[in-house]
């Protein structure tokens, strides 16, 4: 009985698996088979060789090299500025006392309420004003700090970074950004690991935002890109599957590499909370 | 905590020189707030503001008082934008939290392969929304979807999945439930490692299967996180967007019914997408947004009250 049932919970989880990454499955087959294999009765089911014909008749209808290349430049900028930025006022509010601390911090709390929509046509307003419509600037200086990493790095620096450590640091002379640099970041690297990853997931799969500001179709994010390829009923379904690939590999690629701590951290903070 | 050396520790009270000595905190914390109040603060008075205007973006401002609010209140399309959003978002959250309950349970009896079930199952949660729109679209499609290839060859009747009113519902929902599930399973299980062994252990010893202790011990006991799943996917359900957008295209030039036939794939951010940046209607678009807000907010605070209200029995 307890054998039968140790057997069902692993049959019922592999079917959720399967059920999981079937779509990959199922794009990688469409994307290296012709339209007309995987539409045949029966159908294929099995990877072809057709993937470099499908990915060459993508790229001849919509140019992804360029925005793959401004994607990586926008995601790897942004991931940048919000490990730099978020954990410098992390530090901050989890280690110094300072007058106005309480409620500035209250204050980011509140802003995990505010919905993004609210604000969309007045940040499209302010880019228009500042010249930045159609610019990657206008992807990533708006993201470049947030409420969730401040408040996540705090969580963790609270738990990782002693006090005596920091006293020690001082008494040797060293000043508030030099204790950050050279004490603080070194010790909160795996915090910082999974901050870097959350953030750069984040930006590789916005649309909303890049959708708006870019406005010339020579330059968008790859999200952008991809969603012009399903303009007007295409039907040629390997073609399309190939470039969503495109879009998809990469990121797939950076997340199995880092995956175990990942998926751990990124659920522990709703029990915290 | 740590004072800088020079304010005098206890003494609280600090002048404006004293103030100033905290220079280096303020200026640490500063990029945050600067980029805060451009982009997020000034936005959101802005649109409040912009939401009693008539403005095309271009040419001059007028004051209409509540006149967008007005034609909202009358507007039948936002309205069934909302009905559409709702059905979706139930369509969608009922299933994905049940499911994600039961693959939680299961993940906690496993005793191996619990790395690679994880990391599995969390995987579609990262995956572009955009892509896998792409592919729901293509395995769904009336002609020659995967889907209806399947239902035509154990001899049931095909569905129309993008085109009638309710498969369209339907496909959005499945979508969103595959993306949720597993993001959800991984809090709950997450949330169980924090119960104490004891208890079950006491349960069984009273004779509870493991039915009886899922609903009896396991349910309750998840009640705070199950409240935060909740409120995470109403807020987050609410404003589904780039599933439809993607599915049925925004070009109102090629596609009049953005949202699909008969515009049942029309939520209400894809409305005030459209409103807004298709239309360029930014006093109505910024109404609809503030409604969108408070209908949002309304939700949340209700399903707080029933979720919470009912584990208290």
């Amino acid at each position: 009985m307890t054998r039968f049932r140790g057997t069902l919970v692993h049959v019922v989880l592999g079917l959720a698996v399967l059920l999981s990454l079937f779509p990959f499955y199922w794009t990688v087959v469409m994307a290296t088979n012709t339209t007309r294999d995987v539409f045949a009765d029966p159908p294929t089911f099995i990877p072809g060789t057709h993937l470099i014909d499908n990915v060459n008749t993508v790229l001849a209808n919509v140019d992804l090299l360029a925005p793959l290349v401004n994607t990586i430049l926008v995601a790897s900028a942004t991931t940048a500025l919000v490990l730099f930025l978020d954990t410098l006022a992390a530090f901050t509010f989890a280690k110094y006392e300072f007058p106005g601390r309480r409620v500035m911090f209250g204050l980011l709390l509140g802003l995990f309420m505010v919905p993004a929509q609210l604000s969309l046509i007045p940040q499209f307003v302010i880019m228009s004003e500042l010249g930045w419509v159609g610019s990657l600037k206008a992807l990533v200086i708006p993201a470049a700090a947030n409420a969730f990493g401040i408040f996540w790095m705090r969580q963790y620096i609270i738990g990782a970074v002693p006090d005596e450590l920091l006293e020690a640091a001082r008494l040797d002379g060293a000043g508030f950004f030099r204790i950050y640099w050279s004490v603080v970041l070194p010790i909160v690297r795996p915090g910082l690991a999974f901050l870097g990853i959350y953030t750069f997931i984040a930006a590789w799969n916005d649309y909303v935002w890049p959708l708006i500001v870019l406005l010339d179709p020579n330059k968008v994010t790859l999200q952008v890109a991809l969603s012009q390829l399903n303009v007007g009923q295409r039907q040629d379904y390997s073609v399309l599957m190939a470039g969503a690939l495109i879009g998809i590999v990469p990121l797939i690629a950076v997340f199995t590499l880092f995956a175990r701590g990942f998926v751990s951290d990124a659920t522990k903070g709703a029990i915290r909370g | 905590m740590i004072r800088p050396r020079t304010a005098g520790a206890g003494t609280g009270r600090a002048g404006r020189r004293g103030v100033l000595r905290y220079w280096p905190q303020y200026l640490a914390i500063s990029p945050f707030y600067l980029l805060f109040t451009v982009f997020m603060l000034f936005p959101v008075l802005f649109s409040l503001y912009l939401s009693f205007q008539r403005w095309d973006g271009l040419g001059e401002m007028t004051f209409v008082g509540l006149q967008q609010y007005r034609f909202l209140i009358e507007d039948a399309t936002f309205w069934l934008s909302l009905r559409n959003t709702l059905l979706i978002w139930v369509m969608n959250t009922v299933p994905m939290l049940f499911f994600a309950l039961v693959l939680a349970s299961l993940l906690s009896a496993a005793k191996r392969f619990k790395g690679f079930y994880q990391v599995a199952l969390f995987i579609p949660n990262i995956t572009s929304v955009v892509a896998i729109a792409i592919f729901f679209g293509a395995v769904f499609s009336n002609q020659y979807g995967l889907v209806n290839l399947g239902l035509d060859a154990i001899g049931l009747p095909t569905v129309p999945w993008l085109s009638h009113p309710w498969a369209i519902k339907v496909v959005i929902a499945t979508l969103m439930t595959w993306q949720w599930t597993g993001y959800n399973a991984l809090i709950y299980y997450a949330g169980m490692q924090a119960i104490p062994g004891e208890i079950y252990e006491a349960a069984r010893l009273d004779g509870a299967g493991p039915v009886r202790t899922f609903f009896s011990v396991t349910v309750p006991l998840l009640r705070p996180i199950i409240l935060f799943t909740v409120v995470i996917s109403t807020i987050t359900g609410m404003q589904s967007f780039t599933e439809p957008q993607v599915l049925f295209g925004n070009n109102n030039a090629v596609n009049p019914n953005s949202g699909g036939p008969g515009q049942a794939g029309l939520t209400m951010v894809l409305y005030f997408y459209r409103t807004a940046f298709n239309n360029n209607d930014y006093g109505y678009g910024a109404a609809i947004a503030w409604a969108v807000f408070l209908v949002v907010m309304a939700f949340t605070i209700l399903n707080w009250r029933l979720v919470s209200r009912r584990a208290d029995k």
